[in-house]
């Protein structure tokens, strides 16, 4: 699986799967640097075949939807979509 | 990894007719201009990799047949701006959000997930209600609910510019 790593603030693993074309993946993404924290994203739509199907399989553990973007941090919660208040209050650490 | 990239004029031509053809039908596009000319280029990013505008907010399968309530507009569109003023992506919005009233918020997962898609396709239940004889069948956009009594579906909707396979045998 194709992972981007951005360094940042050690905040507890946070990863980030999203689509390369998708507009709230862009945001959500965009908030993660703002925050400076250190994370991990793959775009799925980028991927093929079998990694594809790990990193589906991988997001339907976390959201039965299956939908774009899901942020997993510390391997406990997710959020699912851009929700921007979540997403800072889960990484306040 | 397949690298696609998108000419910007295009990118350009393809908002600026997307935002006619939605405002002819009565929707509006995300006054966000930034934001909405993304989504048209990942439009239009999908349709080179897979031959099809697969909204840009999903995972499409490469599969037309099993991704058709997915190409823009989807079939979930009318149903979330009804509830959440908005589309999945927030390309359409409704009127409040596009005069920039409210802000768009995130919209939940309309569509079924993998495991439980297929089961619905197609199978587009007829009232079982006795009908009375029709000169001709009446057809109905999976989109926006477009009805027409003709032998055939339209070849493009004229509410919301879909094509002729987005339609169902209504009656």
């Amino acid at each position: 699986m194709v992972i981007e790593h951005v360094n940042g603030k050690k905040v507890g693993k946070v990863m980030l799967y999203a689509l390369s074309t998708c507009g709230w993946c862009a945001r959500t993404k965009e908030l993660l640097r703002t925050l400076g924290v250190d994370f991990d994203s793959t775009y799925v739509d980028l991927l093929e075949g079998k990694d594809q199907d790990d990193a589906m399989n991988e997001v339907e553990k976390w959201n039965s939807k299956g939908s774009f973007p899901t942020l997993v941090i510390r391997d406990k919660i997710s959020i699912v979509g851009f929700r921007e208040e979540e997403i800072r209050e889960a990484l306040k650490g | 990894m397949n690298l696609v990239v998108v000419d910007e004029k295009e990118v350009d031509r393809i908002y600026i007719i997307l935002k006619k053809e939605a405002e002819s039908g009565g929707y509006f596009l995300n006054s966000d201009v930034d934001f909405s000319k993304n989504l048209v280029r990942g439009l239009l990013k999908n349709e080179q990799r897979y031959g099809y505008r697969a909204c840009p907010c999903r995972l499409a399968s490469g599969k037309k047949d099993e991704d058709l309530d997915i190409i823009c507009p989807c079939n979930y569109r009318d149903p979330d701006l009804d509830e959440f003023g908005a589309c999945y992506c927030a390309l359409y919005v409704d009127e409040a959000i596009a005069g920039g009233k409210k802000p768009a918020a995130p919209v939940p997962e309309r569509r079924p997930p993998r495991s439980e898609r297929g089961t619905k396709r197609a199978v587009f239940t007829l009232s079982t209600s006795p009908v009375p004889s029709l000169a001709f069948p009446v057809w109905r956009c999976s989109v926006c609910g477009y009805l027409c009594a003709r032998e055939q579906p339209p070849g493009i909707c004229p509410i919301c510019k879909v094509k002729k396979e987005r339609f169902e045998r209504f009656i």
